[in-house]
């Protein structure tokens, strides 16, 4: 478990092609609006799951297989980049 | 084709270590575990464990009664989908087949699908028939001793013939389907069945 | 910053070995240059494969120990005594040759300087290995003449090993504690020590952490990497100490070198 957003980061920057450290979610379970650097990260060996510090929502998942990323974002209502920062 | 190493020619493989590694796999002799922080510790006072059915019934044990069934022991190899393989690993829980018909008993009728759940959210789905016939359990020793919690203690769920994802850790409940459903990994890139001996890791491999 | 990356970090890249150095009777460390390698993190992994002529193929993670401002990937491998692919890597591959790997993995058992501190690692014989490129990137990322910067960022290490032959980075770890008043080394030798040794002799344990770490009320980060007994002893044990469980990063490590 880790407050580390940059652990989020990391897996996201496969995905985004901005820095998402400082990118903000809103968690779909309780709408609480976060730093995906304040989410909770969960590295696995089948995959990453981020959670809302708040609720313990899932707020995003992702697992890498040999030809592909898996990417379910289904817990952030939405996801928001300024470009201005990125 | 991939990049040869020169003079890398891999462990040799006596014939029967090369039989019981389905595709893929190494043997480890240690028990890796996959997870990344500190382990939850749930405590056996507030444990219990349900088989619900798909009309909603349902029937609840409490680590007592749980301990009170009959219980199984059962020496099986175990595969990982990130590759290592653990051969002879010893259990001790009490066998699916027991609680089924513990749960008929009580009126639980089965669906074809049972979506495994743990603590923490974790799902994995299973066809019945993998789980009936001596082919699972919920285990809660292993090697003799009561099961880590790092390794899914209280109890986990125990399916060795599929993938180790299938053997969810620190399960509660296992909860009838009509239809099949996607678990956690299953509906994250990793084949629904998850079948060693055909390789079956992510969706999409035969 | 992370840098945009071209070429997918899933895909698998050459690595010629340009130098294998002993490090202790059982661990050699493979300095690598990569093709396109895109950068990594302190921390983070590989998987490397190799594939013999018959198509058998075998691949095992293993920790980066190189600081990411280093030019070349080092790995520091041990070779087990069971082992498939260790004892290739540390007893057979010379200079020239090539494997495969890929990554860098890993976006959880990371650190930087920006993370600040204070940093506190421990260590397990081979768990070591990506601690020490977090100590290399420390002290390549802040200048020896900014005594503030490093004062910012302190950082402690205990190590656990079983004997003084066993420790792994041992000349380095002494020459970087001795130059940095900032960075505090403790060793502690579990089975056999030297006649003059005055350091710990025990297992790492509740009294040993409690002595050596910050109180949480200093927030220091924390990693653990060894084998998975120790690590779940250690991890606890700061959480029991009042550390927060998400500042206890963890990373065990088994016979197959895996990391995670």
């Amino acid at each position: 478990m880790n407050v580390d957003g940059n652990a989020a980061a990391g897996v996201l920057s496969d995905l985004f092609v901005h820095d998402m450290t400082a990118a903000r979610a809103k968690c779909a379970g309780c709408g609480v609006i976060r730093e995906i650097a304040e989410l909770l990260v969960f590295a696995h060996g089948m995959g990453t799951v981020v959670r809302c510090p708040d609720c313990d929502g899932v707020v995003m998942r992702v697992s890498r297989t040999p030809t592909h990323v898996w990417l379910d974002a289904t817990g952030a209502t939405s996801i928001v980049i300024n470009l201005a920062a990125s | 084709m991939a990049l040869i190493s020169r003079g890398f020619r891999g462990r040799k493989r006596s014939a029967d270590v090369a039989e019981r590694l389905p595709p893929g796999q190494y043997e480890t002799r240690d028990f890796p575990v996959l997870s990344a922080g500190p382990t939850p510790r749930i405590s056996l006072a507030t444990w219990d464990f349900s088989l619900q059915g798909a009309d909603g019934k349902r029937v609840r044990w409490t680590w007592d009664e749980f301990n009170a069934l009959p219980h199984s022991t059962v020496t099986t190899d175990i595969h990982c989908v990130t590759k290592w393989s653990k051969f002879g690993t010893a259990w001790e829980g009490i066998s699916i087949d027991t609680l089924l018909s513990e749960g008929a008993a009580k009126g639980i009728t089965p669906s074809p699908y049972v979506m495994a759940r743990s603590d923490g959210g974790y799902t994995t789905n299973v066809p019945l028939a993998d789980l009936m016939g001596a082919k699972a359990w919920v285990a809660f020793g292993f090697n003799g001793a009561p099961l880590a919690p790092e390794h899914g203690g209280p109890a986990r769920l125990l399916v060795p013939h599929l993938y180790f994802w299938k053997s969810a850790k620190w399960v509660r409940e296992l909860r009838f389907m009509e239809n099949d459903s996607a678990g956690f990994w299953e509906s994250l890139g990793y084949h629904n069945y998850g079948d060693p001996w055909r390789e079956q890791r992510y969706a999409g491999d035969e | 910053m992370n840098p945009v990356v071209n070429a997918p970090r899933i895909a698998w890249r050459v690595a010629t070995v340009a130098d294998v150095i002993p490090e202790t009777p059982r661990t050699r460390t493979l300095v690598l240059d990569v093709a396109e390698w895109p950068g990594h993190r302190a921390g983070q992994h590989v998987d490397v494969r190799l594939t013999a002529e018959d198509g058998y193929q075998s691949e095992r993670s293993y920790s980066i120990a190189s600081a990411p401002e280093d030019n070349q990937l080092a790995l520091t491998i041990e070779r087990l005594k069971d082992g498939e692919v260790s004892p290739y890597l540390t007893e057979e591959l010379r200079a020239g040759d090539q494997i495969e790997l890929r990554g860098p993995i890993g976006g959880y058992f990371v650190w930087d300087v920006s993370l600040e501190g204070p940093l506190f690692l421990v260590a397990g014989g081979s768990g070591i290995v990506p601690l020490m490129a977090m100590l290399r990137h420390r002290d390549s990322a802040l200048s020896n003449d900014d005594v503030p910067a490093r004062h910012r960022v302190p950082a402690r290490l205990l190590y656990s090993s079983r004997r003084w032959d066993e420790v792994i980075y041992r000349d380095e770890l002494t020459r970087l504690a001795e130059k940095d008043e900032t960075l505090e080394v403790t060793h502690t030798l579990t089975r056999e020590q030297p006649s003059d040794w005055t350091g710990f002799k025990r297992r790492i344990d509740r009294v040993m952490l409690e002595e050596m770490t910050w109180p949480p009320s200093e927030h220091p980060n924390v990693f653990v990497c060894g084998p998975t007994p120790l690590v779940e002893t250690v991890a606890a044990t700061m959480v029991d100490l009042g550390h927060k469980p998400e500042r206890v990063k963890t990373e065990r490590f088994g016979p197959t070198g895996g990391a995670v």
